[in-house]
């Protein structure tokens, strides 16, 4: 027993340090602030700029499927960023928050996921790109009971892929 | 509503056996209506069935005691109080020494391996009357020794209480794993009593509203195994899964007709949700239901003639009912709050829901019509309700929501007997059989 004890020790010491070193790594990105980059220090075209100088995700109201003046903002820069790199395709993923039975928050999300739809196409984003997906309240993002989590699960995300 | 009270059952069943002189004699008793906490359970005396394998009977006796207890419909006695500790089916038992101990009913029981069956003697006295309620023999296959106990359970239940049983019965419901955020979801299978849990999807992919098909040989569900959502069957014999087909983006919440001909459920395009009709012989589905609005959780009455449907086409979800060819919904929810997942009872009486009202869900029955509405339980959450065979008990899940998950309880139709089953996993979108028979 002590025998095996003795390597297995030396491991979790080196695993340690390696989550140490990953832990730094992790802290200096972040002390960078991903939200204090400015244009350009984020490659252009890329995924990463999406989500950071876009932002992939808009929100809405309780058992609501009406984009607010502030989702019809972002999803307008979707648009404008989507149009300027089109070799991206998107799937619009509609979610709702856990306050609602099963199959209307299938149907809820699936309504939300449309919305963002239709106001991409509208903003000429071409409609062969986009498809969407209902999830429900099966992926919640936050998780809590009040509505500081709720506002944040009813959401819809614009998913990059097949670039 | 009304149940049959210990005394009036005991009544009926003798009523039954033509006993003029105690039927004179029960009515002198006390009747009780129930109307909430003031049901008295009957008292029943359960002494240890004869065997020659003890452990079986043993086994049996327990079951069918427990099944008896979490009814809430029956206390049975401390065997360390009977009078006798064995039963024997072939003896009229001394009725004083039973009234002694307030015993109103009495089961003795012998259960004996026989070839490849498992044969359980019955007899159910009425300890009052002193007489016979019963006296009947019971086979199963013996791999699955509890379904002897009940199906004696069920005669028990069905023939003290005038309504049907429901304990010879499976319940089919969702297994949940993992985070919150990112949830495992398997469809399970166990006893009615929580008892053979087996598992019938792997994880792979999430499953979600799992429905009985009325023979219990199928199940209908949504699964988004091949990524938008779709309803698919299940044949639980061959664990073979199919889809329905592909129709709109997506189709969801589906419920068999109660002939099992055929498929009601929701299909979902461009953001818009309609109630659909499928044979599951094959052919197109038919649409019923075309509206701007979210049209979903279809269930029909017994006879088939109607469904019920929740829908949002008034601005908040409410219960429609309508004819099973389509059209001429009329809502019947009209309390405060919102109404979803319609239920209709296997007896045709009530239909049950899903309610939101004042940040709370609440499972709760209202007649057809949406008449006597009753709320039977409140908290943060709870949802999706479905009946046992006999229409007197409903299952749901109930979720105290942070990263707590969501467990199945039960609770019988007068809003009495609340019950946790308990689940090896979180569990979640009940499903009650019809009874195995």
């Amino acid at each position: 027993m002590s025998s095996t004890a003795q390597p297995s020790a030396i491991l979790k010491a080196m695993l340690m340090v390696a989550l140490l070193a990953f832990t730094a790594a992790c802290a200096r990105t972040k002390d960078a602030g991903v939200g204090n980059l400015g244009p350009g220090q984020v490659a252009p075209g890329t995924q990463q700029e999406f989500l950071v100088t876009i932002g992939d995700r808009v929100f809405f109201e309780t058992d609501s499927s009406s984009l607010t003046a502030e989702a019809q903002a972002t999803l307008g820069k979707q648009a404008v960023w989507l149009n300027r790199y089109p070799q991206y395709s998107v799937q619009i993923e509609g979610h709702a928050d856990e306050r609602g039975t099963r199959e209307y928050n299938i149907a809820l999300s699936a309504r939300r996921a449309s919305a963002v739809v239709n106001f991409l196409v509208s903003q000429g984003v071409a409609s062969q790109r986009i498809s969407s997906k209902a999830y429900g309240k099966e992926r919640p993002v936050a998780v809590c009971n009040d509505i500081s989590c709720w506002s944040q699960n009813r959401r819809a995300v614009t998913v990059l892929g097949g670039r | 509503m009304r149940l049959y009270s210990r005394r009036d059952a005991l009544k009926l069943s003798l009523a039954g056996a033509g006993v003029i002189g105690s039927v004179t004699a029960a009515r002198a008793l006390v009747e009780i209506t129930v109307t909430g906490g003031d049901f008295e359970p009957l008292p029943i005396a359960v002494p240890a069935f004869s065997s020659l394998d003890p452990v079986l009977g043993e086994d049996v006796r327990r079951v069918v005691t427990d099944n008896l207890r979490r009814s809430g419909l029956f206390i049975p006695l401390d065997p360390s109080t009977y009078p006798v500790q064995r039963g024997d089916v072939n003896v009229t038992p001394e009725f004083a020494g039973w009234r002694n101990i307030t015993a109103d009913a009495l089961v003795m029981g012998q259960v004996e391996r026989e070839g490849n069956l498992i044969r359980a003697n019955i007899r159910l006295w009425d300890v009052i009357a002193g007489q016979q309620v019963f006296g009947q023999t019971y086979a199963t296959d013996q791999s699955n020794w509890r379904r002897i106990a009940h199906i004696v359970s069920d005669a028990i239940y069905s023939s003290l209480t005038g309504e049907g049983g429901y304990f010879d019965s499976r319940v089919v419901y969702v297994a949940e794993s993992g985070p919150k955020a990112n949830r495992t979801k398997r469809l399970a299978m166990m006893d009615s009593d929580g008892a053979n849990v087996r598992y019938l999807t792997d994880g792979r992919a999430l499953v979600l509203t799992p429905r009985y098909s009325p023979n219990n040989q199928m199940l209908s569900y949504m699964s988004y195994v091949e990524g938008n959502p779709q309803v698919y069957l299940l044949n639980i014999g061959t664990g073979v899964q199919q889809r329905i087909g592909q129709f709109g983006t997506m189709t969801f919440a589906p419920r068999f007709s109660p002939d099992g001909q055929r498929l009601a459920f929701s299909v979902e395009s461009a953001g818009n949700t309609n109630l659909y009709l499928m044979g599951l012989g094959g052919g197109q589905p038919a649409q019923l239901t075309n509206s701007a609005a979210i049209d979903t959780a279809p269930s029909f009455s017994p006879d088939g003639s109607r469904i019920a449907f929740e829908s949002d086409r008034g601005g908040s979800q409410q219960i429609y009912v309508m004819g099973s060819g389509g059209g001429g919904a009329q809502r019947i929810s009209f309390g405060d709050g919102s109404y979803s997942t319609p239920v209709w009872s296997p007896i045709g009486d009530l239909i049950a829901f899903t309610k939101q009202y004042d940040g709370q869900f609440h499972i709760g029955t209202m007649r057809p019509d949406g008449s006597n509405e009753r709320v039977l339980v409140s908290s943060y959450h709870n949802e999706g309700p479905t009946w046992a065979p006999n229409g007197r008990v409903l299952m749901f899940f109930r979720d105290l929501g942070g990263n707590d998950g969501p467990r199945l309880h039960s609770v019988d139709v007068w809003g009495r007997n609340e019950q946790v089953i308990n689940t090896e996993t979180f569990a979640s979108d009940p499903t009650w059989s019809a009874l195995l028979g």
